[in-house]
C-alpha cells in the first residue's frame, strides 16, 4: 500500500510544479507572472496544438465583496427575526443552502472560491468556468470570442459539466434549478440569451450539488443534499423520472462511470449507492466513519476508488460480472507525514478533497485539504501513478504545488490529452493552469470518455496513421 | 382479436394485460377498505365508526358491491386493452377534435364508462349508507297516508357517478389517456408503479374535484324532479358540505380505481420484452427479432421489438455477436441485413415526410407572397363582391390542404378555391379571418407533433443503428456493417438535414406548455425534440468512433460537407 512517505519532497517556497517528464515532475524556480506567457503558450500550444489562454484572473473585488455580503447575511440572521419576521426563514434558507453547497461540492472553500466550476469539453479543446459572480465563460482556443452565459436562474452554480456526444449542451447545477446551454461554436455572440437555456426543475430538488452525463450523452442525473430521490432526466423532453431509495437523506455527490453501467450516488450520512444503470436497482455501501465525500471510475468501469470524510484513506472496489458480498479495500494510506524543507518542517496529508483519475487510467490525482489555518499544513494536490498488472496498485509520483500563498481549489484532467494525461487546477488566486504528464500509455485499449472503444493511440507517426483507411477494395 | 391470435408474441401483450387486470383486482380489497373507513368516518364517534366499519366489510350487501366493483374493474382494463394505443392520434385542429368525440367507437366508450360510474356509485352509495342507501323514501302525502318518494341523496350520487364516468372518457381523449409511452429510462415494474403510485392518487384527487364542480353546476340547472322529498337544485340544497365531500371522496375513489388499472396495464404492457436473435429451429422464425420488427401489425410488438433492439445494441455483447453474426450454410448476414434495412426504411419514411410537409408549407408560403404583390390589383376589381359572397361559405368547409394527411385527389379538386384564397384575404375584414384560424385551421405545433407521433420508434432505430455501428468497429468480424455504412450514414444525414429545415418553421421550436397533474401523456409533445437530439448525438456516436476512416467512405459533397461539421465538433 502506498503512503505519502514514499513521496518525493514537497518544493520548496517559491517553486511551482510544471510539468511530469521523463517519470519525474518538473519544477521551475520562477514565478509564474514573471515567466513571459508567451512561454507557456509556446508549451501548451506544442502539446495542444492551440494556444489555450493560460490563465483566467478574476477581479480581487468580486471575491471580497462576495465574501462581504455573506458575512452580512449571516449578521442579520443573528438578529433572530426580531426586527424583519418575515425574512428571518428567506435568510436561514440562502445561508443552509450556502453552507450546504459548500459542504457537498468537490470544491475546496467552495463559498469565497473565485472559481466554482470547470468543464473541460470531453470531444474538444475547449472549456467552461463557472464565476463567483454567477456567470459561467466559455474559452474556446479555435475561437476569438468568449462567450459570458448569464441567466437569472443561474446563482450559486455547484458543477457544470459538458454533454458528451455533443457540441453544444453544457449542463449547469444551479440553486432552484438545472440549466442546460445550448451554446453554438459558430456563433459570434459573446452574449447567448437566456433563451439558448433549458430550464430543469422538479419540486423539493434543490439546491442542486452535483450533476452527470451518461457518456452515452442520452440522459442526465442531478442530486440534490435536500432530496432523498435522484433525478434521471431525459433533457430533450425535459422530463425527469426521480428514483427514490430510504435512507441516507440525500444525494450529494454523482459520479457515472465512463463505460456507462454504473452510477455512484453518495449521501450525507454514511451510506452510499451505487447504481446500475440499465435496470436502475442500487447496491448500498454503509461506511463505517462518515461519509463519502468523492469517488472516481477507472476509465473501464470496472474499479472505483473513493473516500471517506474523517478517514485518511483512499479505498477501492472492483465490480466483476459475478455478483457476492465483496469489501473496499485500502489502497493508499494519506495520514500526515512531516516532510523537512529548507523553509522548515511541512505536515502534508488528511482529509480528501477530492480525486481526479486520467482517462488513460495511469495518474490519479488527490487534491488534500489540509488547513487553511496552519502555514505548516497547506492544501496539496498529491499525484499517484496507477497500474493494475499483476495486481491493482498505487505508486507515488509527486506534489503538485503553485505558487507561493495560493492553494488548490478544484482540478480536473482532460479528457482526451494525446501525449498522456493533463491536470487542470483552479488555484485559489483565481488561476487556471494546466499541467501535462508526458508518458506513454500501456496502451491497453481503453473506453474513451465517449463511452466507445477510441481510436488506439498515435504513438510514433501519427500523420501515418491517419492515412490508413478502413475501406480497401470493398466499394468498388 | 388478440385470442384469435394464436402467435405466442401477441399473445404475449394479452396476458401482460390479464396480469395487469389481476394487480388491479387484487389491490381492490385495500383500496375498498380505506374508501369505506374515509367515508364512514366521524370524529365524534371514532370507536363507534370504526365498529361500523367493521360490522359493514362482512355484511352481504358490501361482498355483493365489492363482486361489481371487480366486474367493472375488469371490464376498464379490457377496455384499456382494447383502446390503448402507441402511436397517439393528435387533433391538429379544434374541429378534428371534435371528429374524435364524436366517433361512434369513442361513443360506445364512453357509454361503457358512463354505466360502469354508475354501477360504481351505487356501490359507493351502499358503503357511504345513511340517507344515500335507497332511491325511494318513504314519505308522508298530504293526506297522511305513507307512499315512495324518490330519495334524491341516492340519485344525485349515481348521476354523479355517470357524470364523471362520462368526463372521464372524454378527458381520456383530449389528453390521450389511451397513449401508452415508453419510459427512457427502464425499471422493474414494482419500482415504476411505487413511483408512479402518488401521482395516480394527486390526479384522481384533483380531477375529482374538477368534476363534482363541474357536475354540481349541470345538476343545478338541470336537476328538478318532481317526485323527490327533498330537492336539492337549490344554492342551499347543493351546499350541503357531507354531501359534497361525499361526492367527491366517491368521484375519487371511482377515479383512483380506473387510473390504478390503467397505471397497471401501462407498466405491464411497456415491459421490456426480449426477442430472440435468431433460431435454431424454423418454426419460431416469426418469433425472432428481424421478423417481429418488420412486422406491421401489432404497433406495439414492432415497438417493443425497436426498444428491445436499442437496448441489446447497447447493453449486450453476446446478443450483438449474433446479429453481427454470419448464416451457418451460405455465410449472409441475414439478421444485419433485415435489422438495418428496417431501421434505414423507417428513417427515410420519416424523411420523405418531412420532405413533403416542408414542400406543401413552402408552395403555400410562396402563393401568400404573390397575394400581397397583387393586393392593390386585386381591390379595385369587379369580381369582389361575388368573392365575398363565397367565402363566408366556403372558407369553413375548405378542408385543411396544408396537412399532410390529405389526400391528393382533395387537393386537386379544391385548388381553383386554394387559388382565389389570397383575394379575399384582401377584401374580407380583418375580423372574420382572425377568428376563422382559430376554429378551423391548424397550428404548426400540433402539425408538428402529429409529424412525428410515432417518433419514438425513429429513436429507438437511431440508438439501435448507431450503437451496433459503434460496437462493430471491435465486434464485427466479418465486416458485416461496414457494407451498410455508406447507406446509413447518408440517411442519417439526409434526415439531420430534413429536421434542420423542419425545425426553422414557425412554431415548430416552440416548446409545448406542460400539463402537471394529469394521467394523460404529454411524451408525445415533446418527441420531436428527443428525436433531434438523438439523431445527433447517433451521428456523433459514429463520427467518434471512426474519426478519420470515415473519409474513406463514399457519399455525396453535400453530406461529406455535413459530416465534416460534425467531425470538427461544430454542429
Amino acid at each position: 500500500m502506498c503512503s505519502l512517505a514514499l513521496f518525493p519532497p514537497p518544493l520548496p517556497s517559491g517553486q511551482t510544479t510544471l510539468c511530469e517528464s521523463n517519470n519525474e515532475l518538473l519544477r521551475c524556480a520562477v514565478l509564474l507572472e514573471q515567466m513571459s506567457c508567451s512561454y507557456i503558450y509556446q508549451l501548451m500550444s506544442f502539446y495542444i496544438n492551440s494556444p489555450l489562454s493560460c490563465a483566467v484572473v478574476v477581479p480581487k473585488w468580486l471575491s471580497v465583496s462576495s465574501g462581504c455580503t455573506l458575512a452580512l447575511l449571516r449578521w442579520f440572521s443573528s438578529f433572530h427575526g426580531s426586527l424583519f419576521p418575515h425574512l428571518t426563514v428567506t435568510i436561514h434558507l440562502i445561508i443552509r443552502c450556502f453552507d450546504m453547497l459548500a459542504e457537498f461540492s468537490q470544491v475546496l472553500n467552495w463559498s469565497d472560491c473565485v472559481v466554482r466550476a470547470f468543464a473541460w469539453h470531453p470531444h474538444t479543446d475547449k472549456f467552461a468556468v463557472a464565476l463567483l459572480d454567477d456567470s459561467i465563460k466559455i474559452y474556446n482556443p479555435k475561437s476569438a470570442t468568449t462567450p459570458t452565459l448569464k441567466h437569472r436562474l443561474q446563482r450559486s452554480v455547484a458543477a457544470v459539466q459538458w454533454k458528451p456526444l455533443c457540441a453544444t449542451a453544457l449542463a449547469v447545477a444551479c440553486q432552484n434549478c438545472l440549466l442546460v446551454w445550448h451554446v453554438d461554436p459558430c456563433s459570434l455572440s459573446t452574449r447567448p440569451s437566456s433563451g439558448c437555456a433549458q430550464v430543469l426543475s422538479h419540486p423539493g430538488h434543490s439546491p442542486i450539488t452535483s450533476i452527470a452525463w451518461s457518456p452515452s450523452g442520452s440522459l442526465l442525473v442531478s442530486a440534490s443534499p435536500m432530496d432523498t430521490a435522484m433525478m434521471v432526466w431525459d433533457v430533450a423532453s425535459e422530463s425527469g423520472v426521480p428514483l427514490q431509495r430510504v435512507g441516507g437523506g440525500g444525494v450529494t455527490f454523482l459520479s457515472w462511470s465512463p463505460d456507462g453501467s454504473h452510477v455512484l450516488a453518495s449521501t450525507p450520512s454514511a451510506l452510499f449507492r451505487v447504481w446500475e444503470t440499465r435496470m436502475w436497482t442500487c447496491e448500498r455501501w454503509p461506511c463505517v466513519k462518515g461519509r463519502c465525500q468523492s469517488g472516481c471510475w477507472s476509465p473501464d468501469g470496472s474499479r472505483l476508488l473513493f473516500t471517506v470524510q474523517g478517514e485518511t484513506v483512499i479505498y477501492a472496489l472492483t465490480f466483476t460480472d459475478t455478483p457476492g458480498s465483496q469489501a473496499a479495500a485500502v489502497v493508499a494510506d494519506l495520514s500526515e507525514t512531516t516532510f523537512n524543507t529548507p523553509d522548515g518542517d511541512i505536515i502534508v496529508g488528511g482529509e480528501i478533497q477530492s480525486l481526479a483519475w486520467d482517462p488513460t487510467g495511469e495518474r490519479l490525482a488527490v487534491l488534500l485539504k489540509g488547513d487553511p489555518q496552519a502555514a505548516d499544513r497547506p492544501a496539496i494536490i498529491a499525484v499517484f501513478k496507477t497500474r493494475t498488472n499483476p495486481i491493482f496498485e498505487l505508486l507515488p509520483c509527486g506534489f503538485v504545488q503553485g505558487e507561493p500563498g495560493t492553494e488548490p481549489r478544484l482540478m480536473q484532467f482532460h479528457p482526451n490529452f494525446q501525449h498522456g494525461a493533463l491536470l487542470t487546477v483552479c488555484w485559489s488566486s483565481g488561476r487556471i493552469t494546466h499541467m501535462p504528464f508526458y508518458f506513454l500509455s500501456a496502451g491497453v485499449p481503453h473506453f474513451g470518455l465517449s463511452g466507445s472503444p477510441s481510436l488506439p493511440r498515435p504513438q510514433e507517426r501519427p500523420a501515418d496513421f491517419a492515412k490508413q483507411s478502413l475501406f480497401t477494395e470493398l466499394m468498388s | 382479436m388478440y385470442l384469435m391470435m394464436t402467435d405466442c408474441s401477441v399473445q404475449v401483450i394479452f396476458w401482460r394485460a390479464v396480469a395487469s387486470i389481476a394487480w388491479a383486482v387484487l389491490l381492490l380489497p385495500p383500496i375498498t377498505a380505506v374508501f369505506v373507513i374515509i367515508s364512514r368516518f366521524s370524529l365524534l364517534h371514532p370507536i363507534q365508526a370504526v365498529s361500523e366499519c367493521l360490522s359493514f366489510l362482512t355484511s352481504a350487501s358490501a361482498i355483493f358491491s365489492f363482486i361489481l366493483l371487480c366486474g367493472v374493474i375488469i371490464m376498464v382494463g379490457f377496455l384499456n386493452l382494447e383502446y390503448y394505443t402507441v402511436i397517439p392520434t393528435i387533433a391538429c385542429s379544434k374541429i378534428a377534435l371534435l371528429g374524435q368525440l364524436l366517433h361512434p367507437r369513442q361513443f360506445v366508450n364512453s357509454l361503457g364508462h358512463c354505466i360502469m360510474g354508475i354501477i360504481v356509485a351505487w356501490c359507493c352509495a351502499i358503503t357511504v349508507g345513511g340517507r344515500y342507501e335507497t332511491i325511494a323514501d318513504p314519505c308522508a302525502q298530504g293526506d297522511g297516508s305513507p307512499q315512495m318518494c324518490l330519495n334524491e341523496y341516492h340519485l344525485i350520487l349515481l348521476l354523479a357517478g355517470a357524470f364523471v364516468g362520462f368526463s372521464h372518457s372524454l378527458l381520456g381523449v383530449i389528453y390521450n389517456m389511451n397513449y401508452v409511452s415508453f419510459h427512457t429510462v427502464q425499471q422493474y415494474k414494482y419500482l415504476r408503479f411505487k413511483g408512479s403510485l402518488s401521482l395516480v392518487l394527486k390526479c384522481s384527487a384533483t380531477q375529482a374535484l374538477y368534476s363534482v364542480r363541474n357536475y354540481i353546476v349541470v345538476y343545478f340547472f338541470l336537476g328538478k324532479w318532481s317526485l323527490s322529498v327533498h330537492p336539492l337544485d337549490s344554492i342551499a340544497g347543493l351546499l350541503d358540505l357531507s354531501l359534497l365531500y361525499h361526492l367527491w371522496i366517491s368521484a375519487s375513489f371511482l377515479l383512483f380505481t380506473w387510473h390504478l388499472t390503467l397505471l397497471l396495464f401501462r407498466v405491464f404492457v411497456t415491459e421490456v420484452y426480449s426477442f430472440p436473435v435468431q433460431s435454431s429451429f424454423t418454426e419460431d422464425a416469426h418469433q425472432c427479432l428481424p421478423t417481429v420488427l418488420t412486422d406491421k401489425q401489432p404497433m406495439i410488438l414492432k415497438f417493443l421489438a425497436l426498444l428491445d433492439l436499442a437496448l441489446l445494441s447497447q447493453h449486450s455483447p453476446s446478443r450483438r455477436s449474433e446479429v453481427f453474426s454470419l448464416s451457418q450454410p451460405g455465410g449472409h448476414p441475414h439478421n444485419w441485413n433485415a435489422i438495418s434495412k428496417e431501421c434505414l426504411s423507417l428513417l427515410a419514411d420519416l424523411t420523405q415526410r418531412l420532405i413533403a410537409y416542408h414542400d406543401t408549407v413552402a408552395t403555400n408560403g410562396r402563393a401568400k407572397s404573390l397575394s400581397t404583390g397583387s393586393e392593390r390589383k386585386t381591390s379595385s376589381e369587379s369580381s369582389v363582391p361575388f368573392i365575398l359572397s363565397v367565402s363566408p361559405l366556403t372558407a369553413p368547409f375548405t378542408p385543411d390542404l396544408d396537412s399532410p394527411f390529405a389526400s391528393p385527389a382533395l387537393r386537386r379538386l379544391t385548388a381553383p378555391m386554394d387559388q382565389c384564397s389570397p383575394w379575399f384575404g384582401t377584401v374580407q375584414s380583418p375580423h372574420i379571418m382572425r377568428r376563422v384560424p382559430k376554429l378551423w385551421s391548424t397550428s404548426t405545433g400540433e402539425k408538428s407533433q402529429a409529424l412525428f407521433a410515432d417518433s419514438q420508434a425513429h429513436i429507438w432505430a437511431l440508438e439501435g443503428l448507431s450503437y451496433l455501428v459503434q460496437s462493430s468497429f471491435s465486434e464485427d468480424q466479418f465486416g458485416v456493417v461496414q457494407t451498410a455504412l455508406p447507406s446509413i450514414l447518408s440517411c442519417m444525414l439526409g434526415l439531420q438535414e430534413a429536421v434542420d429545415r423542419h425545425f426553422k418553421l414557425p412554431h415548430a421550436s416552440s416548446k409545448p406548455v406542460r400539463s402537471a397533474s394529469s394521467m394523460g401523456d404529454s411524451t408525445h409533445k415533446t418527441l420531436r425534440f428527443a428525436l433531434r437530439a438523438t439523431l445527433k448525438t447517433s451521428i456523433y456516436r459514429i463520427t467518434t468512433t471512426f474519426g478519420n476512416h470515415l473519409n474513406a467512405v463514399k457519399m455525396s459533397a453535400e453530406h461529406r460537407k455535413r459530416l465534416q461539421q460534425f467531425l470538427e465538433y461544430k454542429e
